[in-house]
């Protein structure tokens, strides 16, 4: 029973971290970066969506001044990596760390900050979950369909190519180094988004938001993508994956917690978590694949041998 | 078309490992000029083409593509240019995306690409024939994922997207060397249909001196990054691979050393 009173407040949880786990896709599966920007981005959208409306900003403008700090974020760690040559990873982690620094000056030196959800008229709020259900999944389905639009355009397709083979896209004219900045701003920029709607749902926003972000986005996305490539592997079907890969998070996360288990112990079970998912593929490619028997016929025709 | 004069790339330069890769190497290329380039392993046939392409820049000399300078342009601009196919059958292509979306995107090399739908209806019908011309059953594909195809599969279209809009020039880095041998005679079958078709002046390095006979109607051979033999018209057309062994070793004062191009008559 307590646990069904909880639900609604991790579906609402999860959709936000969702949300949040679409940005960690858009670097981490289209353009294959590990992107650790992330840790500092989410936080600095919470950050910039507080004090925005704490100084009496509309809360539409707030959330779009969250949104633009993450993608300066993006940049950031794109131009560290790119124009600098520092590797993806070391650039992310860079980046993070400035925004520690960053994060708190925006807090003004502190390391919490409260808005009044009665007094402000809050998008979403911890005390209207199914009020927060609805707008937080509102804003999903404008992401989806703004990347849906996007990714498919002219500019879209050398963003996925350019993550895909970065080879063939510089032999096609693509430049693949602004690409890489303009993917990570955006990944960065709805992380960033997602940190606003979190700190909205909460009505605080705090210098330790974030932490251990990108791993629940990369359980978020492993769970996820683990059920809807059962479904259909194309692209909005794999985001409403990561959508419900959060959910499923959260309901889980929620359930543990109800069970008795010390939320101390959550950060080492999301990092359990994200681990099982990336050994298993490994696991089963080095030890569980079974030698499979010689094909009767070997090369039938021209092109059709198989090339795995 | 393609006029390179004297450029020159020295590998890890101050260390035991320096390596001169170009040296004293001059070629120009008229339009139309199919011309096949063979030689040993090292012989820098390899580091010719990927200067052209940009991959790295000479320490010295100048490339020119169609009257244009490019010596400093970086690979993604000088690809307008360019129609690229590797030997690495994995590399041509982006392995995730359709063939639909890889062939767009290769139709756009050299615009300015903008925020509009990346794949019109029109365009698709007009893959859909230029994959029947391949026979390879890929015209009913065009929303298969790359990455399912066979590397022969892959390379013909790399070859289709490398000379979709007409490159001015068109480079080809031993693209059937990874593939079985009736493969490998289908995609150069391909390769010279579509050469011929569209008057692509070609680079095509090969290590079969029978293709480079064969092929094309201009063959230079490489030595420690320079031309020895450089024959063109009826004297290339009525070459034996004997003669063109004796014309190396004329040149460079040494017998042919390597294995793969002697026995790969």
């Amino acid at each position: 029973m307590y646990f069904l009173n909880a639900l609604p407040g991790a579906v609402a949880e999860g959709l936000i971290w969702g949300l949040m786990a679409i940005g960690v896709y858009i670097s981490y599966k289209i353009l294959d970066i590990a992107d650790l920007t992330v840790d500092g981005s989410i936080c600095t959208g919470a950050c910039v969506c507080i004090m925005a409306i704490s100084a009496g900003l509309p809360v539409w403008l707030s959330m779009i001044l969250a949104l633009l700090a993450g993608m300066l974020t993006g940049v950031v760690t794109g131009l560290l990596h790119t124009a600098l040559g520092i590797p993806a990873i070391l650039a992310g982690i860079l980046t993070q760390l400035m925004l520690y620094t960053v994060n708190l000056s925006i807090l003004g030196g502190k390391s919490l900050q409260t808005v009044n959800a009665r007094a402000v008229p809050l998008l979403l709020h911890m005390s209207n979950n199914n009020g927060a259900i609805i707008a937080a999944g509102a804003i999903v389905v404008l992401v989806i369909v703004c990347l849906r639009l996007f990714f498919y355009t002219e500019v879209g397709l050398t963003l996925k190519s350019t993550g895909d083979n970065p080879d063939m896209s510089r032999a096609q004219g693509v430049n693949v180094e602004l690409n890489k900045v303009i993917g990570l701003a955006i990944a960065n920029g709805i992380v960033a988004l997602a940190g606003a709607l979190l700190a909205q749902y909460k009505g605080s926003a705090s210098i330790n938001d974030g932490r251990g972000a990108i791993v629940i986005g990369l359980a978020a996305i492993f769970i996820g993508l683990s059920v809807s490539m059962k479904i259909k592997s194309n692209f909005v079907v794999s985001l409403i994956g990561v959508i419900g890969g959060g959910i499923i998070y959260y309901v889980i996360y929620n359930f543990v917690i109800l069970m008795g288990l010390k939320t101390d112990y959550l950060k080492m079970l999301s990092a359990i978590i994200v681990a099982i998912f990336l050994a298993v593929p490994y696991l089963k490619g080095k030890y569980f694949t079974k030698q499979k028997a010689l094909p009767v016929e070997v090369c039938p025709d021209a092109g059709g041998g198989t090339n795995a | 078309m393609l006029k390179i004069t004297n450029p020159q790339k020295t590998f890890n330069p101050g260390t035991i490992n320096a390596k001169t890769a170009l040296n004293g190497l001059n070629l120009t290329l008229n339009e139309g000029d199919f011309v096949t380039v063979i030689g040993g392993n090292g012989a820098g046939k390899s580091t010719m083409l990927n200067a052209i392409a940009g991959v790295w820049k000479p320490d010295y000399g100048t490339i020119a593509i169609d009257g244009v300078d490019v010596t400093n342009m970086p690979e993604h601009k000088r690809a307008k240019f360019l129609g690229r196919v590797f030997q690495d059958p994995m590399k041509g292509t982006a392995p995730d995306m359709e063939i639909a979306e890889n062939l767009a995107i290769a139709a756009r090399r050299g615009t300015k690409r903008k925020l509009i739908k990346g794949i019109k209806k029109l365009e698709l019908a007009q893959y859909k024939e230029l994959l029947a011309t391949l026979e390879l059953g890929l015209e009913d594909r065009l929303s298969a994922k790359l990455g399912l195809l066979s590397g022969g599969q892959r390379q013909a279209i790399t070859l289709l997207m490398a000379t979709l809009n007409r490159p001015k020039l068109l480079l080809l880095d031993e693209h059937t060397a990874a593939l079985d041998p009736k493969t490998a005679a289908k995609v150069l079958d391909i390769t010279n249909r579509l050469v011929t078709e569209n008057q692509l002046t070609t680079l095509m390095i090969t290590h079969n001196m029978h293709d480079a006979i064969a092929y094309g109607n201009r063959l230079i051979m490489m030595h420690e990054g320079r031309i020895l033999v450089d024959v063109s018209g009826e004297d290339k057309k009525n070459l034996s691979i004997s003669q063109l062994l004796g014309l190396f070793e004329q040149a460079s004062g040494s017998a042919m050393a390597d294995d793969k191009l002697v026995l790969s008559k």
